[in-house]
């Protein structure tokens, strides 16, 4: 009789081909993702060192990070040297026979938005991407997980890693998130209950009713965020909503192959007795609409409350950081978050840019508009959401409610020395990264959901949905 | 990589919760697909008095004098946290870091010191930053003494330290490995065909 494994234990043990000391095991992995922002640097380095791709059709390349995401874009770019990115990548990509999502192609989007669309990310899989949010991908029941852009030469050059196994932790999210609430708002929660390092260098399995709950994009949203908890990776296991999704998936199994691998995927969940170094319980009924007041994504509160004087009994940050945080955001203690005006509202990125993350904010902006002086822009994650969201008219919705509508990228989650808001503007962003200057020199970002960012834009200040429909 | 034995220097003390690699190398300030030149963006934003601009900002300890040619950093937790980008830790080592002593690491961060010749210490950098003078580390008995003599030893995994000490190259080494992968992937595409793409997308 075996012991009881999690769900990381039977990917981790279903992928090792050797181990290679007391502490590291030499991992099999199956998928490789690179964008033209730490891609292009891993396959450009690989050719100097005249090594090969070992299995090309194992890599998909797509342009998201510095790409613009105006109408009519090109391979020029508003930041200054974005086009050698673009074209180094590509030439590299080509020149290495890679699976290419290029400008104009309808697979290009953001990588962890297309990977999922595609069927690339799979349950079962290891799949790694130098990018900090491939995190997300585990809501699909696949090892997901950022690495360095010399980590990605490595699994370039051998399709494996050379791995410490991380330490495991459960989140279990019992009950089930009040209506007005979601997935952003319960990550939001979660960073602010246990902090930016709260799951430091963990495996992270979220689990429970509130997360079976969860549709397959709400997944993506708290998963994604699992890097802000400085995790090494989360996960969640693949059930009936992940078959029913990637049914159909382009590079998802068919027929056959798909029959073996819904057996399969059932063998994956984390058995009864399994243990894991931490445990978290999280209630999902006290989750509240949420968003960041600081410049660390655990300075976050509901929406009703203040912005807080530092607590000496809280162990989740010093003073120092605490009153950095205020100055930056130029915020006093006890500041309602709710009467703040805004000079911008955002909604795209890897956090909340698919087509339901879409829907749900147009439902808010349907026959309204964009207060006086509020620069309001959504991006969709992907040039496919962006068809799928316009063949339904949800462009439409926001163009009217005064909205800009653009092409598929990463587009201003953060500044690359192109686009960005101004020093000192306030925005409220469905992204996930309210550090400073992130979004532009000296720019003010807090986080929220998608639904909050809407209703903001409305007032024109920090605005829960739930008050704007109410008139409040 | 060069590789890490021991060093010593002045440590500089850049104590904050949660430095993400937005602040230690701002996207703005990531110019090529390359990873040289890159030190004049480090910590660009909190380093120079403007954005963009490359005029020393008196206030931030990287200008002090005293701590000119350091190649010890004192950082806070979560030291490295945020995004993957590996310029974070090219621009670190360019400019001449050697060594991060902070109480917590982001796990990518960490990762993309050890790859590149950057030591990850993991200790309280509080007491150290009290120290006047310079600190010796030393990698192989895994110690921080400073001029008065005190000694503290840090943890470190026994693959890390052979990679800093030797300045191996892993791929190099995994490629010796290349019969057993190429044996393990056969097997398992016996068992899960779907895993295995062929480059028009089909399971192969």
């Amino acid at each position: 009789m075996t012991a009881p494994r999690t769900l990381f234990d039977k990917l981790w043990d279903a992928h090792r081909i050797a181990t290679l000391g007391e502490d590291s095991d030499l991992i099999l992995i199956d998928r490789i993702l690179l964008h033209e922002r730490t891609g292009g640097i891993a396959l450009k380095s690989l050719e100097e060192q005249g090594r090969r791709v070992n299995d090309p059709a194992q890599v998909f390349v797509t342009m998201d990070h510095v790409v613009d995401t105006l109408p009519g874009r090109t391979d020029a770019t508003i930041m200054p040297t974005g086009t050698q990115f673009i074209t180094a990548t590509r030439d590299a990509a080509r020149r290495a026979g890679l699976t290419l999502f290029d400008l104009g192609d309808p697979g290009q989007g953001i990588v962890h938005v297309i990977s999922p669309e595609q069927g690339i990310i799979l349950p079962g899989l290891t799949l790694v991407c130098p990018d900090s949010h491939t995190c997300s991908q585990g809501a699909l029941g696949g090892l997901a997980w950022g690495i360095g852009s010399s980590e990605a030469e490595h699994a370039l050059a051998t399709s494996t890693l050379r791995m410490q196994k991380p330490r495991q932790m459960r989140i279990m999210v019992t009950g089930i998130l009040p209506p007005g609430t979601t997935a952003k708002d319960l990550a939001l929660h979660i960073l602010r209950r246990i902090g930016s390092s709260g799951a430091h260098g963990h495996m992270v399995e979220y689990a429970g009713p509130a997360i079976a709950a969860l549709e397959i994009e709400a997944r993506l949203t708290l998963c994604n965020m699992a890097t802000e908890l400085s995790a090494f990776s989360a996960i969640i296991a693949p059930d009936d909503k992940t078959a029913a999704y990637l049914a159909g998936r382009r590079l998802a199994p068919k027929g056959e192959d798909r029959a073996h691998a819904l057996a399969y995927w059932r063998t994956l969940a984390t058995d009864t007795d399994a243990t894991f170094d931490r445990e978290e319980v999280v209630d999902a009924t006290q989750v509240r609409p949420m968003v960041s007041w600081g410049t660390s994504p655990q300075q976050a509160v509901p929406l009703g409350e203040v912005v807080p004087a530092f607590d000496p009994d809280q162990r989740l940050s010093t003073e120092d950081a605490h009153q950095r945080a205020l100055a930056y955001m130029g915020l006093p203690p006890g500041q309602r978050l709710g009467d703040l005006p805004i000079d911008a509202a955002f909604i795209g990125s890897c956090t909340n840019s698919r087509l339901s993350d879409l829907r749900r904010a147009a439902a808010i902006l349907r026959g309204r508009h964009v207060a006086q002086g509020v620069r309001a822009i959504c991006v969709p994650g992907s040039t496919a959401v962006k068809a799928a969201a316009e063949a339904e008219g949800l462009d439409r919705i926001f163009l009217d409610a005064g909205f800009e509508w653009r092409e598929a990228g990463c587009s201003m989650c953060f500044f690359a020395g192109g686009e960005s808001f101004g020093p000192e503007e306030r925005v409220v962003t469905s992204t996930n990264r309210n550090f400073e200057s992130r979004q532009g020199p000296r720019t003010r970002s807090h986080l929220a959901s998608p639904e909050t960012v809407a209703a903001s834009a409305v007032t024109g200040r920090i605005t829960a949905p739930a008050d704007l429909e109410a008139g409040i | 990589m060069t590789p890490f034995t021991s060093l010593l220097s002045r440590a500089v003390p850049l104590i904050r919760d949660n430095i993400d690699t937005d602040a230690i190398i701002p996207s703005r300030e990531m110019k090529s697909v390359a990873k040289a030149g890159l030190s004049d963006g480090l910590f660009a934003g909190w380093r120079y008095t403007a954005i963009g601009g490359r005029e020393p900002n008196p206030d931030f300890v990287l200008n002090d004098p005293l701590y000119q040619g350091a190649t010890i950093l004192l950082g806070g937790p979560n030291f490295g946290c945020g995004s993957s980008r590996e310029h974070a830790v090219w621009a670190l080592a360019e400019y001449g870091f050697r060594a991060i002593v902070a109480p917590s690491f982001n796990p990518i961060f960490r990762g993309n010191c050890i790859r590149n010749g950057i030591l990850p210490i993991e200790a309280d950098p509080q007491p150290l930053a009290a120290v006047d003078g310079p600190l010796a580390v030393d990698l192989t008995s895994q110690t921080i003494t400073t001029p008065d003599g005190v000694t503290t030893r840090f943890a470190m995994e026994a693959e890390p330290k052979r990679m800093l000490l030797e300045g191996l190259d892993p791929i190099d080494l995994t490629l010796e490995l290349r019969a057993r992968i190429r044996a393990f992937r056969d097997k398992d595409r016996g068992m899960h065909p779907w895993h295995y793409l062929d480059v028009t997308g089909n399971s192969q």
